[in-house]
């Protein structure tokens, strides 16, 4: 089960202004390449995919691969129109949808 | 050239030695012939050109389990001048394949951070694809230490 993400979003950014948005999740990002201690492959569970929306547009997606590092992290740009919330989602194998938003203010 | 016995020496060797180092990678490592093959499925068999696109990782990698990278396409992000999306390889991983970035007019510019897993020494390819069809290519090489022996 993975933990709260955790994420930074400016709290406001003017008009126009390309921002920085960084977010972290803890998750172990198994493989599927390794084996347990009697040789038996250890099952692939990892988070697949990555979206950031904001106000339902498509801001940032991410598909992931067993070669992202455990606990993924991304930093990506935006640029927003007026202000809103920003939506995170992060899809693991298992079905589990761990989510995340934050608002911010367009002076 | 003709067949000494020394020439045929060495082609034994040479060739012996090739036979056991290829059984030994290809079931376990993706091939650089791999990676360019999913290169071609991505851009549906366009040639990707030099330039744009820029992709940024460390030199030398001591911890192969969390290696930086950076990858960032000149691009105004409007209209036609668009980055649609950009995909990661490294061709020496048990999968070529590491993620695939998409983008919007939301995004503002294209660039993506994200931290990767390397088996060992191996090339990093970043491959962007744009709204009007054209397909640009970046290439790195990670030195990955296995084992913390300093090499």
């Amino acid at each position: 089960m993975a933990s709260k993400p955790r994420i930074k979003v400016p709290k406001s950014a003017s008009a126009g202004e390309v921002i920085t948005l960084k977010t972290l999740i803890s998750h172990e990002m198994e493989s599927g390449q390794r084996k347990d201690k009697d040789g038996n492959p250890i099952p692939r569970k990892i988070i697949n995919k990555f979206t950031c929306t904001f106000e339902g547009q498509m801001v940032f997606e991410c598909d992931l691969d067993p070669a992202i590092s455990a606990n993924p992290y991304f930093e990506f740009n935006a640029k927003v129109p007026s202000s809103g919330t920003f939506k995170f989602a992060w899809l693991d194998d298992d079905g589990s949808v761990y989510e995340a938003e934050a608002p911010i203010e367009v002076k | 050239m003709k067949l000494t016995r020394r020439n045929v020496l060495g082609l034994t060797a040479g060739a012996a030695a090739f036979a056991v180092a290829g059984a030994r990678i290809t079931p376990a490592f993706a091939s650089a012939e791999e990676t360019e093959k999913s290169i071609m499925d991505f851009t549906g068999g366009a040639a990707p050109a030099e330039g744009k696109i820029t992709l940024t990782a460390p030199e030398i990698a001591e911890n192969g389990n969390t290696v930086p990278v950076t990858v960032t396409v000149e691009s105004t992000m409007s209209g036609d001048d668009m980055v649609e999306s950009i995909i990661l390889f490294a061709d020496g991983n048990p999968n070529p394949a590491v993620a695939t970035f998409r983008f919007s007019e939301l995004s503002g510019a294209a660039l993506a951070t994200t931290r990767i897993r390397l088996a060992k020494t191996q090339n990093v390819v970043a491959v962007a694809k744009m709204k009007d069809g054209s397909v640009f290519m970046d290439k790195k090489q990670v030195k990955v230490t296995i084992g913390g022996c300093g090499g």
